[in-house]
């Protein structure tokens, strides 16, 4: 059943999150990611998910933990200032391996910011914003077309790593329309439930993501953000069991990064000029790339775990390497720790709503 | 010697429980269990527990055998909500503190009473921060001393059983520890004739060692004093202004059975949808 639909980014988002099996959304309304919150409202009930509007974030995220935990796949959409308040809920679902997709759609900030006017400025702290040690997945769409794809792509990893998936986009996906074909899932992961004497919080090897119980099965599950063992039982005090648990919420994460990482080249793949770039600046990049030739464009889709050697790999002999984003760099980071800095060229803009323009990125491969 | 009633509703494995002793939640829990079992309850596998951070947050977590999540500090009623939406059928009780459900959670307490959410809430009111060793909460007495209030409390306490009588809640009471029966018989009460909407028991129990023991009391000596202190609603109401402070206002603020949320959303769902 392929549809051929004329979507925003935002809306396109909804359907992939329900061709992926979503049936619950919790929200709060926040510029530029309600769009989202809008068709979740009409389009759920209709495939017998349940939608409701949150009081604030904080009760957003808490919901679709405790809906998860019931047995459903949920999901919530924010931007900037609800994306902050939702972190020390993304901590709670790490710690306590709790299925999730959250949707940031970027907008400048800090604080309020720029409501209306996309960043890529989030991206530290999808990776890095809660306390404590904490991994989970990041990946991130460059079109509308991609939001449809690649969030069935985050439910899935979701289900499969029982780990919560931050969905980067921002205001120029969300808000760009473009056709979009609904062509449903390839393939759809469930959680895993569990046999009888089963830890649902350990497995002997730590990249196989224990089963996850359903409440109301008698499985007696105790959820917990302390530090548990692997049947749920709190040891606030042990460093043994803490350094376990810890560790193996990393090596579920790092250990499958073969599976996880993905990344696409553009352009001419034995270039030794190489743009690298994440999301809606991807499209000025490759639109440079192609204009100006002998240009490879380095496409990061799983922004984490980001596999460092793999991009030590493509951009290993490259003359120049030039990194666009919209804000005052952060992914320039990763490719500082693979490439050396003197020959990076940045193009870094943020604010107003304005795209950095290919003629900008052709200027820094020049420059 | 037959087995107490309660322990088929524990974990056996992870007793005693933590608390400090003479601690009321031993009481609490002993009026739970007794509710449980007078209601025909045999084990708690269509239930779902849900608390916070704080020493009553620990009663579910892990002492009640059956389904529980220990949640962030003031996030366990969101949380309540995402299961009981997801998973109708289930019974979702929260069991939490003064500052877990009325401070950091206080939102959404008053929103989850406002959609008349299909949960039972428990509230433990022991004046204080009871784990982090006795700060001020929002339900501590106008001058007491705590390690934030060393020169006596500058504020005044929440009414939290009023506030929430105040909105569309279905069920609304208040009792001391000291009234053993009737809060026992109101958790039957919230749990069968009111087994729908939002239902809300604050159960008045100052901590034992935050409160009790810096006022150089003995629980059981506390307790005699709260079976003064505690009166009925209709009592205290005719009391004058400077009495009513010196007094707790028990019983039940509200009790009707409207339709839930659940009920009320599918119903709107159903509509809509049928009308296509």
């Amino acid at each position: 059943m392929t549809e051929r639909l004329f979507l925003s980014g935002n809306e396109a988002v909804v359907y992939g999150a329900i061709d992926a099996g979503c049936r619950f959304y919790a929200g709060y309304p926040i510029t530029p990611s309600s769009e989202i919150m809008h068709l979740m409202a009409k389009e759920l009930p209709r495939v017998g998910g349940v939608f409701i509007q949150a009081e604030d974030e904080l009760a957003a995220i808490n919901m679709i933990i405790g809906a998860s935990w019931a047995g459903l796949k949920s999901m919530t959409a924010t931007s900037g200032p609800g994306f902050s308040l939702m972190q020390e809920g993304i901590g709670y679902a790490v710690m306590t391996e709790t299925p999730l997709v959250i949707v940031d759609v970027m907008r400048a900030g800090p604080a309020t910011g720029q409501a209306t006017k996309s960043a890529q400025g989030d991206l530290m702290q999808a990776r890095w914003g809660r306390h404590g040690d904490q991994y989970l997945v990041v990946i991130a769409p460059m079109t509308p077309q991609e939001a449809y794809d690649l969030v069935i792509e985050a439910f899935n990893i979701a289900e499969a790593y029982r780990v919560p998936v931050v969905f980067l986009m921002d205001e120029f996906i969300g808000h760009g329309r473009e056709i979009v074909v609904r062509r449903g899932a390839d393939k759809l992961v469930e959680r895993r439930r569990p046999s009888d004497h089963e830890p649902p919080f350990g497995s002997k090897d730590p990249r196989i993501p224990p089963p996850m119980p359903r409440l109301g099965e008698g499985y007696y599950v105790l959820v917990t953000g302390s530090t548990h063992n692997e049947w749920g039982y709190r040891d606030v005090h042990g460093f043994e069991t803490h350094y376990r648990l810890v560790t193996r919420l990393k090596e579920k994460i790092w250990g499958n990064i073969d599976k996880i990482f993905k990344y696409k080249v553009y352009g001419d793949p034995d270039a030794r000029r190489i743009i690298v770039c994440f999301g809606s600046t991807c499209r000025p990049a490759i639109d440079a790339a192609e204009r100006v030739g002998g240009t490879k464009v380095l496409r990061l889709i799983t922004l984490w775990p980001l596999n460092y050697d793999k991009l030590a790999e493509e951009l290993s002999g490259a003359e120049k390497v030039v990194v666009p984003e919209l804000s005052l760099g952060q992914l320039v980071y990763d490719v500082a720790q693979v490439y050396p800095r003197n020959k990076m060229r940045v193009v870094n803009k943020v604010g107003g709503g304005i795209p950095i323009y290919p003629s900008e990125i052709i200027k820094a491969l020049e420059a | 010697m037959a087995e107490h009633f309660g322990l088929k509703y524990l974990r056996r494995e992870v007793l005693p429980t933590a608390f400090c002793p003479g601690c009321y939640n031993g009481i609490l829990m002993n009026a739970l269990f007794q509710a449980f079992m007078e209601l025909g309850i045999e084990d708690l596998k269509r239930f779902v527990f849900v608390s916070g951070i704080g020493c009553s947050s620990w009663i579910p977590s892990p002492f009640i055998r059956a389904d529980s999540l220990h949640t962030l500090h003031g996030r366990a009623i969101p949380v309540a909500t995402g299961v009981k939406l997801a998973n109708p059928e289930l019974n979702v009780i929260v069991i939490g503190g003064d500052g877990d459900l009325a401070s950091i959670g206080g939102n959404h307490l008053l929103h989850a009473a406002r959609r008349n959410m299909d949960l039972l809430v428990i509230m433990i009111n022991n004046q204080v921060y009871g784990m982090t060793r006795g700060q001020a909460a929002p339900t501590t007495p106008h001058g007491m001393i705590t390690p934030t209030t060393p020169y006596g409390n500058p504020e005044r306490p929440m009414d939290v059983a009023s506030i929430i009588a105040g909105t569309n809640a279905n069920y609304v009471a208040r009792w001391c520890i000291s009234q053993y029966i009737p809060l026992k018989n109101s958790i039957k009460d919230a749990l069968s004739r009111y087994s729908r909407g939002f239902r809300f028991i604050e159960v008045y129990a100052p901590c034992v060692t935050y409160v009790v023991r810096r006022e150089g009391k003995t629980p059981g000596e506390k307790l005699k004093e709260l079976m003064k202190k505690c009166v009925r609603i209709e009592t205290w109401r005719r009391m004058s202004p400077e009495e009513r402070e010196k007094h707790v206002a028990t019983g039940v603020f509200k009790a009707e059975d409207k339709p839930g949320f659940i009920e009320t959303y599918k119903k709107y769902i159903a509509q809509a949808l049928g009308e296509k």
